[in-house]
């Protein structure tokens, strides 16, 4: 597939007088990790198949400061809050959506109170809404009687209390849901967050991420389905530490939906 | 000569009540030494949250062994609590089963065989939480924190609520006239036989004993919870009053950093601005806590209420794989130091002399701190809406923004994240350069 991707940016829709229906924030993984580089086209991928008026902010989006914050750097923090919010009411944007929880957490709770107010959703929601309004349709095909089980990314369970949309769009696509020990509330984190992503771990007996995943093995998956492209490159190193990488893969839930559309 | 008994109990009471009084207006000096922190908002969720979660212990049930064994121990406490309100009456009017009379013998023995099948199961429940603590040896309560005071802490607690109840159950089984009723004496029936044999007198002598001992008992058991971990009977109700109400993954944003950072991006802000009146002499403002006076009100209560139960702990992701950081310790690290702080004004009649001490690294290591992922599973964990995690994140701002001792590489992290808006070094500019790759 060479085909290019048409990814407008708001600029662009600006300057055609135009309003997109929704801006999708891609986030830092999202523009520069390989890994995540795939989940952020197949998404795009998706809203094209919808036929979803969207734009990206491309060069001038910039982090939203989740990790400066929760490493403590409130000032570098609010500075790139306050840049990113400039930006955004300057193109009068209402709804965001984005294929990370990190920056869903912060764009949504911790962005208001600096003067960005935004309806933002994450991904799995945006797409659940999608297939509900019937804009998107998923043949179950492909998945069909396979095992998946779902790792729940902290800023998007126990930080904001979204456990079912990712739940329902696996339901969607025929696939035998297999929960983990530790599931939705009890979630257990991948090691990623609170900046940890960026840093060695302190010394102990384990990793966090090679006990998650030992917890995701256990229920004899096919495939550990993610919604969080930090959740997912520790759950991939989990796995290729246990070395199952030839028999499980490690999918966030918009490519799951895009291989099913075979798009 | 007759009144000597009301008189002793009147005084006793006192005592009991008066210490127990000052030790409480302690706590609240001590929880006011943190930041004003306002919670007057959304009154009747923060009512609701409390009726469900402190009074209804729905989190506890999350764990069903632990939570129904502490259901019973609770309900057992509340409801045997109506025979204490008859004990002090009897005691100040030197009457004896005062309710009897007034209630009528049917509903009182209906009242007292309730309190006697409760006192039985709370101490089958008692004697089943000293088991897991210390033969089964469940993994939370063997933590390193809980070694030494913690951990007899734990069982003198256990030990005190056998000896309450075994007392209850003897002052009934050796009261005459309370048997001859025959009326709510559902247990006691059954330990009174063991009595058998004493004279009438020498067995009011073991009723009054027990009686007394009991309700000395009740007034000494008072005034250890200031001392011990069990102050979370009653700090549990307005702990979850100010519990967090919004989003867990919703961390404040500090103020005095919006107002620099809205001056620094104001462009009509003149740099060379003399400052206004008076504004040389204020301190300015200290980023996150070094020290309990540095955390806010809530999370000093927060500290105060935690009952070391180590749920928090048992789901930390850091903790399960072998970190230092556990949730339990910085509660208690915090309640520890603000009980030193606390010595120190009594000591100095009010005011704080320097120690040379501080939550951080003399309790809290940055070892500790930064070992959080942040996954807010402790916060999600405690039954009693406690928050270690904002702690933690304080401490990181502190560490941070007044130190710059964080980790090598979270600073090149956040020095990237300066540089070119992204945690890695790449161009902002190259933001949109997956667009056009295959």
């Amino acid at each position: 597939m060479s085909e290019q991707l048409k990814v407008p940016t708001m600029a662009e829709y600006m300057a055609e007088g135009k309003q997109p229906e929704v801006l999708f924030w891609v986030g830092c993984a999202g523009s520069f990790d390989d890994r995540a580089k795939k989940i952020t086209k197949a998404f795009v991928k998706l809203l094209h198949s919808a036929k979803v008026d969207f734009a990206v902010l491309g060069a001038e989006e910039s982090c939203t400061g989740d990790p400066a914050k929760r490493a403590g750097n409130e000032f570098l923090f609010q500075m790139q809050a306050v840049t990113n919010i400039e930006v955004m009411n300057a193109y009068e944007v209402k709804k965001i959506v984005t294929a990370c929880p990190h920056c869903f957490n912060t764009l949504k709770n911790e962005y208001p109170s600096l003067g960005g107010n935004y309806d933002v959703v994450h991904h799995t929601q945006f797409l659940k809404s999608l297939l509900n309004d019937g804009r998107l349709t998923i043949e179950g095909g492909q998945f069909k009687g396979k095992r998946i089980t779902f790792h729940d990314p902290c800023y998007l369970g126990r930080a904001n209390n979204v456990y079912e949309a990712p739940r329902d769009l696996i339901r969607k696509l025929d696939a035998e849901l297999v929960e983990m020990k530790s599931c939705k509330s009890r979630g257990l984190c991948c090691g990623a967050g609170g900046a940890q992503m960026f840093k060695d771990a302190e010394p102990g007996n384990k990793e966090v991420n090679i006990e998650r995943t030992e917890q995701a093995l256990d229920t004899q998956p096919e495939i550990i389905a993610a919604g969080c492209p930090f959740c997912n490159t520790m759950m991939t190193d989990g796995v290729k530490n246990k070395e199952k990488e030839g028999q499980i893969a490690v999918m966030d839930i918009a490519e799951l939906i895009a291989n099913a559309e075979d798009l | 000569m007759d009144y000597l008994p009301n008189i002793l109990f009147a005084v006793a009471l006192i005592l009991g009540v008066g210490y127990f009084t000052r030790n409480v207006q302690k706590l609240i000096r001590n929880i006011k030494l943190g930041r004003e922190v306002d919670a007057s908002d959304n009154k009747s969720q923060r009512w609701q949250n409390m009726a469900r979660i402190a009074l209804g212990q729905s989190k506890m049930v999350r764990r069903p062994i632990a939570g129904l064994l502490h259901v019973v121990v609770y309900v057992g406490f509340v409801i045997i609590n109506i025979e204490v309100l008859e004990i002090i009456l009897d005691g100040l009017f030197g009457t004896h089963r005062l309710f009897k009379d007034v209630i009528g013998e049917q509903v009182y023995g209906f009242l007292i065989g309730t309190f006697e099948i409760l006192a039985v199961l709370v101490l089958i429940t008692v004697v089943a939480f000293w088991l897991r603590r210390n033969v089964i040896k469940l993994k939370r309560f063997l933590s390193a924190e809980m070694k030494g005071w913690p951990k007899n802490d734990g069982n003198i607690i256990l030990y005190f609520e056998v000896v309450l109840m075994c007392l209850f159950l003897t002052m009934n089984a050796t009261d005459v006239p309370f048997q001859e009723m025959n009326s709510g004496n559902v247990i006691s029936q059954f330990i009174a036989p063991w009595f058998e044999g004493m004279d009438v007198n020498t067995l009011h002598v073991v009723e009054r004993t027990a009686w007394w001992l009991h309700i000395l008992g009740i007034l000494v058991f008072l005034n250890y919870l200031y001392f011990s971990k069990h102050l979370h009977i009653l700090l549990a109700f307005p702990n979850t009053y100010f519990g967090n109400l919004k989003p867990k993954g919703q961390f404040n944003n500090l103020e005095a950093v919006t107002k620099e950072v809205m001056l620094m991006m104001d462009p009509n802000a003149d740099p060379f601005a003399a400052p206004t009146e008076g504004a040389e002499d204020e301190e300015p403002a200290k980023f996150g806590a070094s020290d309990v006076m540095d955390l806010n009100r809530i999370q000093l209560l927060n500290a105060y209420t935690c009952t070391e139960c180590g749920r928090c702990t048992s789901e930390c992701p850091a903790n399960q794989t072998g970190k230092k950081l556990s949730p339990r310790k910085i509660m208690m690290d915090t309640r520890d130091r603000l009980e030193e702080v606390g010595k120190n004004l009594d000591k100095n009649n009010g005011e704080f002399k320097d120690d040379g001490k501080q939550l951080l690294n003399d309790y809290i290591s940055p070892e500790e701190l930064w070992a959080c992922t942040s996954c807010n599973a402790c916060v999600e964990a405690c039954p009693v809406s406690i928050d270690p995690l904002s702690i933690i994140m304080d401490m990181r701002r502190y560490l941070v923004m007044e130190q710059s001792a964080a980790p090598m590489e979270l600073n090149n992290m956040m020095t990237n994240i300066e540089n070119n808006g992204a945690p890695w070094p790449y161009n902002q500019m190259d933001r949109l350069n997956w667009a056009n790759e295959a």
